[in-house]
């Protein structure tokens, strides 16, 4: 199990690039009580990858099967079913649609108010990873947390940052997602 | 922390580029590579990932590209990260924190000595794309 929800994210968000997806749409909302706590938690990713057959997407929440395609001989595939164990041990909701040829799309609902959903985590960091990952795909983040939101492209800062692999853009990368992600004074009691 | 604009990103960058382009012009020589499947993930890879940037960053290290992969296949010492360049033997590291990839940065890219008690074997030809 992972230890973040940005880490469950993570693994998601690769299954899209992995599915040779052009256009990845990642949204993520925390809804806020009006006491300020945590109230639901809110994940949708939806690409317009290589989709899975009715057959595969049965499999695809059993962690004993992978397509085989990244390492041949391995028979372990844990991005989803960890993902679909969590909410089922959470009182959350899964859910995941997909057509071959058309992409496929998962959503989940957090019960923010379980003790045992986890954190958000590093999201900043890990927005950072997902953006300057390898390929040719474009990401767009959707994000909200009480009244605050952003959204940005992976387009727009590849454009303002010119290259995702050199430290120096890198550095830069995780500056401007940390400071998208700083909430604080914003929407926190 | 004041919310960096893209235009602001942009400025930024188009700073950084000129202190760069001053400093050294030759090719990324060095790659470090990144194991960031799902065990990767779960053992804390995004932690070493920042690590590198930083550490790499503040050395001014411009002939580096620092990417990530999915699993290279030594789960059982994720995170695992691959080492290449010029005058050293390709590298792969095993158990790698924060603190053994500054560690990497200091020894093995600017030192040019290997860290010895993180170094794991070559993966099983299986897993190898090359």
């Amino acid at each position: 199990m992972h230890f973040a929800l940005s880490d469950y994210l993570m693994d998601a968000v690769h299954n899209s690039i992995e599915a040779h997806a052009s256009r990845i749409e990642l949204r993520l909302e925390e809804f806020l009580a009006d006491d300020g706590r945590l109230r639901e938690i809110i994940l949708e990713l939806v690409d317009d990858g290589c989709g899975m057959d009715a057959e595969t997407r049965k499999r695809a929440l059993d962690p004993f099967y992978t397509d085989g395609i990244k390492h041949a001989r391995r028979k372990v595939g844990l991005g989803l079913p960890f993902l679909k164990q969590l909410l089922d041990e959470t009182g959350g909701s899964f859910s995941l649609e997909s057509e071959p040829g058309e992409g496929t799309s998962i959503r989940c609902v957090f019960d923010g108010g379980h003790i045992d959903t986890p954190p958000v985590g590093d999201l900043a960091g890990a927005l950072a990873a997902l953006i300057s990952f390898p390929g040719e795909f474009e990401l767009e983040i959707n994000r909200r947390r009480g009244n605050y939101e952003y959204g940005v492209c992976r387009s727009e800062l590849i454009e303002a940052l010119g290259d995702l692999d050199s430290p120096a853009s890198l550095a830069l990368l995780n500056q401007f997602m940390e400071s998208q992600e700083e909430f604080h004074g914003e929407t926190d009691p | 922390m004041a919310k960096l604009t893209l235009e602001e990103l942009r400025k930024l960058r188009g700073e950084k580029k000129q202190e760069m382009e001053m400093r050294d012009s030759s090719n990324k020589s060095i790659q470090v590579v990144v194991g960031m499947g799902t065990s990767g993930i779960a053992a804390g890879a995004k932690d070493a990932l920042k690590a590198f940037t930083e550490e790499l960053n503040k050395y001014g290290l411009t002939n580096v590209a620092l990417r990530q992969t999915g699993s290279i296949g030594l789960d059982h010492a994720e995170p695992v990260v691959e080492v290449k360049m010029p005058g050293m033997p390709d590298t792969i590291y095993g158990r790698v924190d924060a603190k053994v990839a500054r560690q990497i940065v200091e020894q093995h890219i600017i030192g040019k000595q290997l860290v010895n008690e993180h170094v794991f074997d070559r993966p099983a030809a299986d897993l190898m794309s090359e």
